[in-house]
């Protein structure tokens, strides 16, 4: 039957018809693309273009005078780099505390049948979906009580929990993907399960670990309302929260450095996910979904 | 078998466990303390500053009674509810897949033009992107601006419309994780199925609902569940853009929790609301571990 259907469909589609047909609905596509790309290109214009005009405000349009005020007036000390550098003690800090933490667990985990995997997976899944906004307001009242408010490590420690669930379920899958094998025959030759650890599987698997440290550290970087709340002092906050000073909490709105210093901010990320994204077969986020 | 090494045993699998021991700790100060706490304080007067600060008082389930008498906080579920609906389920989720189906039909250059002005707006930080949207719908931002061309004179969006642009916002910011959930799932469709359906004369848009669609229903549920928690968690996005205002006309349920705890100081009617979102997400949580499992058998 399909068959006969496959034959008739053959002869009753001239093949050029069919290659005008494709052209047609390629040039479809690429114009409905062409509308969606530009339209989520558009709010990213006025950033852009108000970092380079002096006198910029909510519009978009070309500076009469484009030049490069607003970045140098927000490259000083403690508007731009003291908060850049409490971004990068709070980003790497909760990306190694999760990837210590993720790859012990994800050991016994991967390699070693127990009763206690398949629970703890799950418990750990459900743990993922737990909305961090939500817990907020009791880990401020928590923070309180055990007299941890502004305190750099323990928001660290906050962060990388938020995290971790992600963390072990990304590099519990990583380490899946390592051959026994290879460990077996280490075993055989003595070495112990943490030397095996290090000296086999974590090679193997760095490409993965990359992934899952710069997912982490893309997150912690990007994490407003975390720090916000728990850090009070401006000496140690990030510069997620630094930012919204510009945002007219002193007054005025500086527009123009506020897109200047946002953009600055942004690179780090953007060029994390790019090299992420470019020099590894995996995307970021299907493995999450995996 | 013997005591001795059934001791022995059960020491081993014990020792072997060892390493996950950190993460568990973490979890249960850092989660599992939180979410107990949060139920706790939810029942208690317990507030910011002042004499219910140092010793909170029991009061029953008030707070939750207050909930539903209240003017506010059925507005506010109702609009979240909104926002996941419109946002999530149906903008980040359909406008996704459009993408990733426009993109196996058109050329090599204009997909990457495409994905990567649409993974922009997903890998900027929350806040910038928050600058950026709010900029777009201010009165004199680039919306009116392109209106204008058209002879249209625009509103002050983020007043008139409120919950309109936080929901495209969001559709701008997260419409890149549905878009790279689709473009692998589709990449996964054997070929052969749907030349086989276009030999049967099938019609683009019913290979798409008759075909493809059901191959790829593990990833749409999967894809439904993670944009659902993830939109019900905005908080930067909507407090940058709108602050919840005017008069509450976008405040969704982390809003309301954060202005009731930390701008109103009460802590327990603050984790009373926070309670039910956490709820609401272990819910979905669990939901989405009976998906999952399903799947694999």
């Amino acid at each position: 039957m399909t068959v006969f259907r496959a034959a008739q469909a053959l002869t009753v589609k001239r093949p050029t018809a069919a290659r005008a047909g494709a052209r047609r609905a390629r040039l479809a596509a690429n114009s409905a693309l062409a509308v969606i790309g530009l339209c989520f290109v558009l709010p990213l214009a006025w950033l852009l273009l108000a970092s380079v005009d002096p006198h910029a405000g909510y519009q978009t349009r070309w500076p009469a005078s484009p030049s490069f005020a607003n970045f140098a007036a927000v490259l000083t000390p403690e508007l731009l780099f003291q908060p850049l550098v409490n971004s990068l003690l709070l980003s790497a800090g909760t990306a190694i505390v999760n990837m210590v933490a993720a790859v012990l667990a994800a050991y016994p985990l991967s390699r070693y049948r127990s009763r206690f995997n398949k629970p703890f997976m799950y418990a750990i899944l459900i743990g993922t979906s737990l909305p961090v906004t939500a817990i907020m307001v009791p880990v401020y009242g928590l923070f309180v009580q055990l007299q941890l408010l502004d305190s750099m490590p323990a928001t660290i420690f906050f962060m990388a929990t938020t995290t971790l669930p992600m963390a072990i379920w990304m590099t519990r899958n990583f380490m899946d993907s390592v051959p026994l094998e290879l460990e077996e025959a280490a075993w055989m030759d003595g070495a112990s399960g943490p030397a095996t650890l290090r000296k086999i599987v974590l090679p193997l698997m760095r490409q993965g670990l990359g992934v899952v440290f710069v997912f982490v550290f893309m997150q912690a970087w990007g994490n407003f309302f975390v720090p916000f709340i728990l850090l009070l002092t401006t000496a140690k906050q990030p510069a997620s929260v630094s930012v919204f000073s510009f945002f007219g909490q002193h007054g005025a709105i500086a527009y123009g450095q506020l897109a200047a210093f946002s953009i600055l901010y942004s690179v780090p990320v953007l060029v994390l996910y790019t090299v992420v994204a470019r020099g590894s077969k995996f995307e970021l986020s299907p493995s999450i979904a995996a | 078998m013997p005591d001795s090494t059934r001791r022995r045993a059960i020491k081993h699998r014990f020792l072997r466990l060892l390493p996950v021991v950190p993460s568990i700790l973490l979890l249960a100060l850092f989660f599992l303390a939180p979410v107990a706490w949060s139920f706790g304080a939810s029942f208690t007067d317990a507030a910011l500053t002042g004499k219910a600060a140092l010793h909170p008082q029991w009061v029953g389930v008030d707070n939750y009674a207050r909930m539903l008498g209240d003017a506010v906080f059925p507005l506010s579920a109702w609009l979240t509810v909104v926002f996941v609906g419109a946002s999530a389920i149906l903008g980040q989720n359909l406008l996704g897949l459009a993408i990733a189906v426009l993109m196996g039909k058109a050329g090599g250059t204009m997909n990457s033009f495409v994905g990567t002005a649409v993974v922009a707006a997903w890998v900027l930080p929350e806040i910038v992107a928050a600058f950026a949207a709010y900029a777009y719908f201010s009165q004199d931002g680039t919306l009116n601006q392109v209106l204008g061309m058209f002879g249209v004179h625009g509103a002050n969006w983020l007043y008139a419309l409120p919950m309109a642009t936080i929901i495209l916002a969001n559709i701008w910011r997260g419409t890149a994780f549905s878009m790279l959930v689709y473009r692998a799932a589709l990449s996964e469709v054997p070929r052969d199925v749907s030349e086989a359906a276009l030999m049967d004369g099938a019609r683009g848009w019913q290979r798409l609902a008759y075909i493809t669609l059901p191959i790829i229903r593990g990833s749409i549920a999967t894809n439904l569940m993670l944009i659902t928690l993830q939109t019900l968690a905005v908080f930067t996005l909507i407090w940058v853009m709108t602050a919840g205002g005017p008069s509450n006309a976008s405040t969704t349920l982390p809003v309301l929790a954060y202005q009731e705890a930390f701008k109103l100081g009460d802590i327990g009617y603050g984790t009373a609301i926070a309670s039910v979102l956490i709820l609401i997400g272990l819910v979905f949580g669990a939901a989405y571990v009976r998906l999952l499992r399903g799947e694999k058998q």
